[in-house]
């Protein structure tokens, strides 16, 4: 187990280059998740940790050791793959025990080993099955196997559940969760799904067209978004972005209607977007903060999600589950002065 | 009429035309077979007759096996096509996985100038092939077939491997490289068993040309020591008399040991080893 740190890293594939100096600090036993749309630099900042591409500049540590240019093997880490990556040709004992092949550890203790990674991962009873033998969940069970038998100091896990269905996921993120909890070792979990990020990590780094959006712990991307991008990222339905203009300290809504948001910093120009989330706006006549006509209706339940058509577009609201308005019924929409977020509109940061 | 009625007219179909073909193509063979057990006269009065007890005869196989040379010739034709086999193999697969696996310059170009091959015939390099043989001294080796047959395989092997090695998941190959493998482990234990399908087929497709040739021993290798099965029966062929019995036996058993070969590899290609690797 060890720390790892990552020093204005950059990549270049011939002139393009992918990642523009990413620089991150995980302490030791921290479960630290990217995510971001593909094509972000997710997947290349993580084979950049394994050593699977050469960095093009940059520095990258492995409990405090430079790890450059070390090949893969003698990084002390271990990978699980998207695709799971088992030996096809090779039961699943032997899948694991190859992770321990080059360990100088006696064979009594290796076979003990292994016997314990597959107590945890609950699957002594497969160890003489073959992989083709095996479901989806337990072949990546088993590459997960092979990653903890080696005990290594950073896990890397690269898109490890986007090939298994819904219900697999969710099940497999809680066995990772509890597993990281068991373990305690440092965990780099790169996903395109924001659920599981927000579900599994302990810091979540957001990442757009190779540059780090946000670093945070769930709750901090969550309710202070550092800009619009992660905004719209994190959170599911995406928060809606409402366009305003600053008029001395009161901001203007399109469509007429001011609201009074203390703002940390001015932005550069008049024009402003005015952020909230769909269960922060609720039917409020009272203090409405936009109105429009309901369009679509979702009901989810215990709430319903309502499509309002405003002066400012189509925004998604909430309504309650046992009495929501109907199509076509004018709704108005309010949120407390708490709940909304301010981001420079030409910059895209956030202001408060 | 039934859809279920249609499909097994479909299928009756399907079977006839390939018994059918099936016939055709084992004909020669069968007939080769069963001449081979009659006598000389037998053979010319009635050609598709099977050996009765009054035609049957194993005269054939008695001159073959008598004459000493023949278990050397079958020997000879064995070794120059197991280590062809195993040379081509072995060289083409590890070109191909290269070609697969590395980016380098000059990639596609290599993979095309080692194709070429494919379409050029070995053969019209035969007097440049025998000039090189005789200034190395390797005229009458066994080593000047294996060479030549090498080469003349390594094209096709390269292509077909080299498509087989680029679906090998990449992440496979990582995996093994972060479990410490190097690349030399990665190519023999990882990516071999792999491709072991196309490598059956790659060693198929060579084998039968191999086995079967009359060009290069007679040229390269005619001597009586390296005399291969193909030009040893070439002993009972005449210019003005063909010991037909003989021909016919020595054919007969010449069948034996590709068959063998033959079944050993295609097992190989039938199995779908890679199902469940990665989905």
């Amino acid at each position: 187990m060890a720390n790892l740190a990552l020093r204005s890293l950059t990549k270049s594939y011939g002139s393009t280059e992918v990642l523009h100096g990413i620089s991150l600090d995980v302490s030791d036993g921290e479960f630290v998740v990217f995510v971001g749309p593909s094509g972000c630099g997710k997947s290349t900042t993580l084979r950049l940790i394994a050593g699977l591409e050469e960095t093009t500049s940059g520095i990258i540590e492995i409990g405090d050791r430079e790890v450059n240019n070390l090949e893969p093997k003698e990084r002390d880490i271990a990978m699980v793959f998207q695709n799971y990556a088992i030996y096809p040709h090779m039961s699943v004992k032997k899948n694991i025990a190859f992770g321990l092949r080059s360990s100088k550890m006696p064979k009594a203790d290796k076979e003990k080993r292994i016997q314990e990674v597959a107590g945890i991962l609950d699957m002594t009873e497969l160890l003489d099955r073959k992989p083709s033998q095996l479901s989806g969940g337990q072949r990546q069970r088993v590459a997960i196997g092979r990653a903890m038998v080696r005990d290594p100091a950073v896990f890397l896990f690269d898109e490890p559940l986007s090939n298994l269905d819904a219900q697999l996921r969710t099940q497999m993120r809680l066995e990772i969760k509890r597993l990281h909890q068991r373990v305690g070792s440092t965990i780099i979990f790169v996903t395109h799904d924001q659920v599981e990020a927000m579900t599994m990590a302990d810091r979540i780094v957001i990442m757009k067209d190779g540059h780090i959006q946000q670093v945070g712990t769930p709750s901090e991307v969550y309710h202070k978004p550092a800009n619009t991008f992660v905004a719209r990222f994190i959170g599911a339905p995406s928060m809606n972005l409402l366009p305003a203009s600053m008029s001395g300290e009161m901001i203007c809504l399109t469509g007429g209607r001011q609201v009074e948001v203390t703002l940390k910093e001015l932005p550069s120009g008049k024009d402003v977007l005015v952020g909230v989330r769909p269960d922060d706006l609720l039917p409020d006549d009272v203090n409405p903060v936009i109105s429009g006509k309901v369009t679509v209706l979702e009901p989810l339940g215990p709430e319903t999600l309502i499509y309002v058509e405003t002066a400012s577009g189509e925004i998604i609201a909430e309504a309650d589950g046992r009495s929501p308005p109907r199509v076509g019924d004018t709704v108005n929409l309010g949120a407390g002065p708490e709940h909304l977020h301010v981001f420079d509109a030409k910059t895209g940061e956030a202001l408060t | 009429m039934s859809i279920a009625r249609q499909n097994r007219l479909n299928t009756y179909a399907a079977h006839g035309v390939l018994i059918l073909y099936t016939l055709i193509a084992l004909f020669p063979v069968f007939v080769i077979i069963i001449n081979s057990f009659k006598t000389r006269r037998a053979i010319f009065r009635e050609p598709l007759a099977m050996p009765n007890s009054e035609t049957f005869s194993l005269i054939g196989y008695e001159t073959v096996l008598n004459q000493g040379d023949f278990f050397l010739y079958f020997q000879n034709s064995m070794i120059v096509t197991v280590a062809s086999l195993f040379f081509i193999l072995l060289f083409g697969a590890m070109a191909a996985f290269a070609l697969a696996e590395y980016r380098f310059k000059g990639n596609l170009m290599m993979g095309l100038y080692l194709a070429l091959g494919i379409m050029i015939p070995i053969r019209i390099g035969t007097v440049a092939i025998l000039e090189l043989m005789v200034q190395t001294g390797l005229v009458n080796t066994l080593w000047a077939l294996i060479l030549v047959y090498t080469a003349q395989g390594l094209p096709l092997a390269v292509f077909i491997l080299s498509e087989f090695m680029r679906q090998v998941s990449d992440d496979l190959k990582n995996a093994g490289r972060i479990d410490g493998l190097s690349e030399y482990r990665i190519f023999f234990r990882l990516v071999l068993p792999l491709v072991r399908p196309a490598m059956a087929t790659v060693a198929v497709f060579n084998m039968i040309p191999i086995w079967n040739d009359l060009w290069f021993p007679l040229i390269l290798a005619p001597a009586e020591e390296v005399k291969t099965l193909t030009l040893g029966s070439q002993v009972f062929i005449g210019q003005f008399v063909t010991d037909w019995n003989a021909v016919l036996s020595a054919l007969s058993l010449a069948i034996l040991p590709v068959m063998a070969l033959y079944v050993i590899f295609s097992r190989q290609l039938i199995r779908g080893i890679t199902s469940g690797a990665v989905k």
